[in-house]
């Protein structure tokens, strides 16, 4: 079994660039998709809050998630607590979840999430019908799929800052000085 | 790589605590706000943190708009304006007729003792985005209370009737489509004077007008118009055309097109008169609704 996590020595992420996150994938999630682009579009609020949840599942919390899930209920105009309730339960998934997650390749990690933010879409659909709504068509899902093949890129890229030097070795040297 | 953290490492409620806490505070909101529509303050507080996020959001795409617009080929503003001064001359003569007809009609009113009509006026908004609520069907505009939307107002474009102004941040309002599923809007067949009431049918863009018996006079092209008597939409705006007619059951299936285009527009027009209000049967007598403003939905089960 090759784990995927292992090898490399990270730093901890700073609450600031969690923060810079956070607010960045809000601010992706509120530009004015429409059309085919919105079927398209992942949840990016969901898939940062995921992220970090199996990340650092110490540094971002429900708090988190519940007030961007507001957020979120407020941009989009729908029922409040829809998006706050959603991923909530998805923070708490992927906070169970997160040992088992970090273990695998980014691909199979990207299976776990599609998983995850099957269930978070699942949920929003469910608290949607029974206030009344009628099913959007099966179209609804296709935005986890985008979102579980977004997560490889996303996950390069929010671990860019914590690799602080190319190699172990030079970590190792610079240790020891 | 995590350990297993030693219980003397506490780190307050266990994430199941936490889930279970936060999830019934959502719980508790998504009742108040669904159910009892008591939340309406709170979403204000909230939109003030949302709206500078959406703001900025907005600017790349605005931007995108104006170097579109700078790069406009000079042969199709010829066109579009050749098209237009072409229109503006037919309106201007309709308009003449219609101030000709206004002021006979106010002397007629007059004379006749009938309550003036109320003066409409217009706000011009443009549509900042198309909803991203799978459920629904509404899209936001650019104007707010601070230009005098208020909920319950008719939107129009200029062929007929979009929807209706359902709630209203300071900057930016958010119309329900007509095709929306919980909205509804009463109409008159233009041909014969019928009333029917249209509901929106959700995701295909189409309206039904339930209740009609299945041998009702209506018949396919039939035009349908607002029919005035429910205080929010003025008389006479086309709202669709009867596309499909189902004569099985004891009620007629009967589907519409809309006539405006309903998400084919940019701009569109807000009446910002006063929404009007009817007197309300004494509640104590008739058991009659809250007097909130007419926002005309389905009865929710």
């Amino acid at each position: 079994m090759h784990y995927a996590g292992a090898p490399e020595l990270l730093k901890p992420a700073s609450r600031k660039f969690i923060f810079f996150t956070l607010v960045s994938g809000l601010l992706i999630n509120l530009l004015p998709w429409h059309g085919v682009a919105l079927t398209f579009r992942p949840d990016f609020v969901a898939l940062v809050l995921l992220f970090w949840a199996i990340r650092e599942p110490r540094k971002l919390g429900f708090v988190a998630a519940w007030i961007a899930g507001l957020m979120m209920d407020v941009g989009d105009g729908v029922i409040l607590g829809q998006h706050a309730f959603a991923y909530t339960l998805g923070v708490y998934a992927a906070i169970v979840l997160h040992r088992r997650i970090q273990r695998f390749t980014l691909w199979q990690q990207a299976s776990h999430v599609l998983l995850l933010l099957l269930l978070l879409q699942t949920t929003m659909l469910i608290i949607r019908l029974f206030g009344g709504g009628v099913f959007p068509g099966p179209g609804y899902f296709l935005s986890c799929l985008t979102g579980a093949i977004l997560w490889p890129v996303l996950s390069l890229l929010f671990l860019l800052p914590q690799r602080g030097r190319p190699n172990a070795d030079s970590v190792y040297s610079a240790g020891h000085k | 790589m995590d350990h297993q953290a030693p219980p003397f490492f506490n780190h307050g409620p266990s994430p199941l605590a936490r889930f279970v806490f936060f999830a019934s505070i959502s719980l508790v909101l998504m009742l108040l706000d669904a159910r009892l529509n008591a939340l309406d303050s709170l979403r204000q507080i909230i939109s003030v943190a949302v709206a500078p996020l959406q703001s900025l959001a907005m600017t790349p795409v605005e931007l995108l708009d104006r170097t579109g617009n700078f790069f406009v080929t000079q042969a199709r503003l010829q066109n579009e304006n050749a098209m237009l001064s072409q229109r503006q001359l037919v309106q201007s003569a309709q308009l003449q007729r219609l101030q000709a007809m206004q002021a006979e009609n106010v002397y007629l009113r007059n004379l006749l003792g009938i309550q003036q009509q109320r003066g409409e006026n217009v706000v011009a908004a443009e549509i900042v985005y198309a909803g991203r609520d799978p459920f629904s069907q509404k899209i936001t505009v650019n104007k707010g209370s601070t230009h005098k939307v208020q909920a319950g107002q008719p939107a129009l474009d200029e062929i007929g009737v979009i929807g209706q102004v359902t709630r209203v941040y300071p900057f930016s309002s958010e119309i329900t489509l007509l095709t929306d599923k919980d909205q509804a809007i009463p109409v008159e067949i233009v041909r014969n004077g019928a009333r029917a009431i249209a509901f929106g049918h959700g995701q295909d863009g189409a309206l039904e007008l339930p209740f009609m018996a299945a041998n009702a006079d209506i018949q396919n092209g039939d035009t349908l118009v607002t029919s005035g008597i429910d205080g929010v939409y003025p008389a006479g705006l086309p709202v669709a055309v009867v596309s499909k007619i189902e004569r099985n059951s004891a009620f007629a299936k009967i589907t519409c097109i809309p006539s405006a285009g309903v998400n084919r527009h940019k701009q569109l027009l807000i009446l910002v008169g006063e929404v009007r209000r009817f007197q309300k049967p004494d509640p104590e007598v008739a058991g009659a609704t809250d007097g909130k403003t007419p926002v005309l939905r389905k009865n929710r089960p």
